[in-house]
């Protein structure tokens, strides 16, 4: 399913924005390649930067941030493109599911003409009955029964409506699928109906994903390759069951014993401390601070750099110099 | 003695009575259930959203009034209790909320979460000795007070404004806690601190704890029991270990397979497909009948009692029609008062 | 002060309109220190029709009154009367709002009741009705303002009610309960500083209200004719029929002075809304 071709590549990647405090350093020099066909789930808590990535990617920061660094999907360079370009990249080559998409439907809008309004924009002519064709087509993809498009937000289950933002950001057949936190505020059960209509039909459509979370679980069941992020920094990569079976970096180890797992009932691991501020961070390592393994000569003065210790198995720690 | 809480045959409906109109949202549905006060054990209260999860905590609180039925405190109906009982009420029933943001004031300083129930309920009336008691609480739960007092709200994190919670329910050593969905606001990486923080101050404390989530994942980890509510009614209820490694009602079986376990040689794939949902009609039978793989004719006429699956697990359900049968009044018999299972929790981890 | 120096350069329309009402206050108060309150803006102070010039910088009216003075005393009368009005209702409308949101109930149903039957009557009716019944009485500021303060409860108070509602479930809310603090405390400590925003803005609707309805009924004639309150000022430009006699500066300064005083007003609930109304608050 892979014919291991980069699709798309971040290279040490800067998105800070200036506030009157200081320079938040939301994201701070991130390396990411992403292969074609392949599912990345990116993890990271609150403030770890992995929404700002994505924000990076399709150009969409608040005013107050730059970005620096390259952004190159397919060879082409997105910082380097005009507004005009990029807007004509958004959708069609490179596309996302916001998160709390759902709720951002047009309440007075009919589902059919939301879903076909950005082929519009992107200069498609259509009478009616090719925009029901169209939109038939994708609801199949996403298992929406066809009568949905005559339908408005309030009448759908928040499952149907997150649908709908999928059929939306596959409409054009992008390169490239950004999810951020598709599921999340959804039952269980939806969540796993949605997770995995999405994951099939990005391996039918054999489009690539990136998946913004928080949650391990979901990461486990739905990704190939697991990227995790703190602090604005990328700590480690690797093909999820080698990052789940043997973590190396000090903070992928303590997360993923942290997780409640089926067989060790009663057994808490957690992380003791808290994460260093993105305002005018300490130097060194960001996890230092919070580190059973910390090395007093060298992670609290020079952040280790990130590199590949095994083919595909990438960390940023001071340990596998 | 009369059970520290009790409900008893409480109902809840929103906008009117379902008898008289169809449309009422009955959010909890004809539940019993009692609590005794020596019962240092966790219980979930699982269920997606509209399982009554939470219109149950509101209930227990005294924040909802029950449309039927009666919510009993010390064996009194805590909506006729007079002012002391009330007092005494108020204390013993406390609450850990899931937004770390919004159960502050954003106008105070976090110190107010500590300070004023120990003025109000006379913990103690000298200062110094009030915020030696805060700051004793706030060491126990892993915060430094000299980095928490007098500060604000939005100056600390999720994660520590949460064990500010924890600390005070540590100060009002209250007969009763319920925690609703403490840890889904929290960050993965503290999650598992704050879980065992409860688990440690249910067991310091020696008092009953209601864990309220829809997160199977955690309600296995941290509770002893677990019952699964879905519309407003008992499912299946017993041990947690049971019911999350061999549900027997199609409804936990359904929810267990869904759940999203951080493990990727437990994935989805190799359980059976989940049913998809379909309309819910109305029907005097289960509940769950619309969406039941397994219903036959006799789901839709009357609502099944519980069934006592196995020792320590009863399930609602007609699949299990031949085993014996519990009153629905005897749930708590599920969840027996027994020597704890799991390992040993001390305090000394939470020095963090 | 830093702090509200910042918050006045991210917020320029509170700003503005709070610049307008400062400048309103000073001309009304300082410049009582420049002119002749006791004689001039009462007729027969001095020479009648006299066009803006030395002397009289802001000319003279038909009856020989001195504007300059009619403007510094008037504006600081008509903003009493807003004032008395606009606190009135304001308290009024925070006590039902607080009562039915808070407590629900039987007060609800009574209070939203109320309030409903309270808007459907044309209020202007009601004062007009009023204010004459008592044409005997010497209808002075705070009179003026007791009257109008009749319609400018409803307002308020259906607003607060509605704001109530939604905070009383909050957690916090909850959380003071379970604190052990009582209802009355609850409402002083936690809501209040929580609605002071959105209090400030409905006093200055109800201050804006409050002058729309006196200057309508002081428009009409109806109050003491003899208190120069910008109402009556537009009542004798009416009634000695100033556009047609071509005294134009007896009309633009009036109007000037109540466009600045709505405006600034508009202006500040308008930028307090901002803080109130967490939908519309813009990013730090």
């Amino acid at each position: 399913m892979t014919d291991n071709k980069v699709i798309l590549e971040i290279n040490d990647l800067k998105t800070h924005f200036h506030v009157e405090a200081g320079i938040v350093k939301a994201v701070d020099g991130v390396d990411l390649r992403l292969n074609s066909g392949i599912k990345l789930g990116l993890v990271g808590e609150s403030g770890s930067g992995k929404s700002t990535i994505a924000l990076s990617l399709m150009r969409m920061i608040r005013q107050n941030g730059t970005i620096s660094g390259q952004i190159l999907l397919d060879g082409v360079d997105l910082l380097k493109l005009s507004q005009e370009e990029m807007r004509r990249v958004r959708l069609s080559q490179l596309s996302m599911i916001p998160q709390g998409a759902m709720n951002s439907l047009n309440p007075v809008m009919r589902i059919g003409d939301q879903v076909t309004d950005g082929l519009i924009d992107h200069g498609q002519s259509m009478n009616k009955k090719e925009k029901e064709n169209i939109v038939g087509e994708l609801f199949k993809i996403v298992e929406l029964p066809p009568k949905v498009m005559h339908m408005y937000p309030h009448e759908l289950s928040g499952g149907m409506k997150q649908r709908v933002c999928v059929a939306i950001a596959i409409s054009m057949r992008p390169k490239v699928l950004i999810a951020d936190e598709p599921t999340s505020a959804l039952d269980v059960v939806i969540q796993r109906q949605v997770m995995e209509t999405i994951t099939r039909l990005v391996n039918d459509m054999n489009l690539s994903m990136l998946l913004i979370g928080h949650d391990m679980g979901l990461m486990a069941q739905s990704v190939d390759v697991l990227a995790v992020m703190y602090a604005g920094h990328m700590m480690e990569m690797g093909g999820v069951k080698e990052m789940f079976a043997d973590p190396l970096h000090p903070y992928t180890i303590a997360l993923i014993e942290s997780l409640p797992i089926l067989g060790s009932r009663g057994v808490f691991k957690g992380i003791p401390g808290i994460p260093p501020s993105v305002i005018n961070p300490p130097p060194g390592c960001p996890f230092h601070n919070r580190c059973n393994r910390m090395m007093p000569e060298i992670c609290p003065v020079q952040a280790a750099p990130y590199r590949e210790v095994k083919p595909g198995r990438w960390v940023s720690c001071h340990l596998y110099n | 003695m009369p059970p520290l809480v009790e409900l008893r045959n409480v109902s809840k409906y929103f906008g009117g009575n379902p008898k008289k109109n169809k449309s009422v949202t009955t959010a909890l549905d004809d539940m019993t259930f009692i609590l005794e006060a020596d019962f240092p054990h966790i219980i979930t209260v699982a269920g997606e959203s509209g399982s009554g999860k939470t219109t149950m905590l509101m209930l227990l609180l005294g924040f909802y009034e029950p449309s039927e039925g009666e919510v009993l405190f010390n064996g009194k109906n805590i909506w006729k209790m007079d002012r002391e009982e009330t007092k005494d009420f108020r204390r013993s029933v406390q609450a850990i909320f899931q937004d770390p943001f919004a159960v502050y004031n954003p106008f105070y300083k976090v110190d107010n979460l500590l300070s004023i129930p120990i003025k109000n309920f006379g913990i103690t009336k000298n200062k110094d000795e009030a915020r030696s008691i805060m700051e004793n609480a706030l060491r126990r739960v892993g915060l430094r007070p000299e980095e928490t007092l007098g500060r604000y709200p939005h100056q600390l994190s999720g994660g520590q404004r949460q064990r500010i919670a924890v600390a005070r329910a540590l100060v009002l050593h209250p007969k009763l806690l319920l925690a609703d969905e403490p840890v889904s606001m929290v960050d993965a990486s503290l999650r598992a601190t704050l879980l065992k923080q409860i688990r440690d101050l249910n067991q310091e404390l020696q008092i009953p704890v209601l864990y309220i989530t829809h997160d199977l994942t955690t309600a296995y980890h941290v509770s002893d029991y677990i019952m699964v509510l879905y519309r407003g009614s008992v499912m299946e209820a017993g041990d947690v270990e049971k019911v999350i490694r061999d549900p027997q009602h199609p409804y936990t079986r359904l929810l267990v397979n869904s759940i999203p376990w951080p493990d990727p040689s437990l994935l989805w794939g190799q359980t059976a497909e989940v049913v998809r949902g379909k309309t819910i009609l109305e029907n005097n039978g289960c509940k769950f009948a619309n969406r039941c793989p397994h219903m036959t004719e006799i789901c839709l006429q009357s609502p099944p009692p519980l069934y006592r699956v196995h020792e320590g697990q009863v399930a609602a359900c007609y699949l299990y029609q031949g085993c014996n049968q519990i009153e629905k009044a005897n749930l708590s018999e599920m969840f027996p008062n027994r020597p704890n299972t799991t390992q040993e929790h001390s305090m000394d981890v939470l020095q963090a | 002060m830093r702090g509200f120096l910042s918050y006045v350069k991210r917020n320029p329309a509170f700003g503005a309109g709070f610049a307008i009402l400062i400048f309103l206050i000073l001309f009304s108060t300082v410049g009582q220190l420049f002119v002749d309150t006791q004689k001039g803006p009462y007729a027969l102070a001095t020479m009648p029709n006299l066009p803006p010039g030395p002397g009289h910088i802001f000319g003279t009216d038909r009856q020989g009154r001195d504007l300059l003075a009619v403007m510094v005393v008037g504006t600081g009368l008509t903003l009493e009367v807003g004032a008395i009005a606009g606190a009135i209702g304001l308290g009024i409308g925070i006590v039902m709002g607080f009562v039915s949101g808070y407590y629900g109930g039987i007060f609800d149903t009574i209070i939203t009741s109320m309030i409903d039957v309270w808007m459907s009557i044309p209020g202007f009716l009601i004062l007009v009705l009023i204010a004459s019944t008592f044409r005997n009485i010497r209808l002075g500021v705070l009179e003026m303002g007791l009257i109008v303060s009749i319609v400018s409860w409803a307002g308020p108070a259906r607003a607060i009610r509605a704001q109530v509602l939604s905070m009383r479930e909050r957690p916090f809310v909850m959380m003071a309960k379970l604190g052990g603090m009582g209802s009355l405390e609850i409402v002083m400590k936690e809501l209040v500083p929580n609605l002071l925003p959105f209090l400030v803005m409905s006093l200055s609707q109800s201050i804006y209200g409050g002058i729309m309805a006196s200057l309508g009924l002081e428009g009409l004639g109806i109050g003491d004719r003899r208190n120069p309150t910008m109402g009556m000022t537009l009542f004798y430009v009416n009634y000695y029929s100033a556009f047609l006699v071509g005294l134009w500066w007896w009309i633009i300064e009036p109007v000037a002075v109540i466009v600045l005083t709505l405006t600034s007003l508009v202006l500040i609930s308008f930028g307090l809304d901002e803080i109130a109304n967490p939908r519309t608050r813009r990013g730090l």
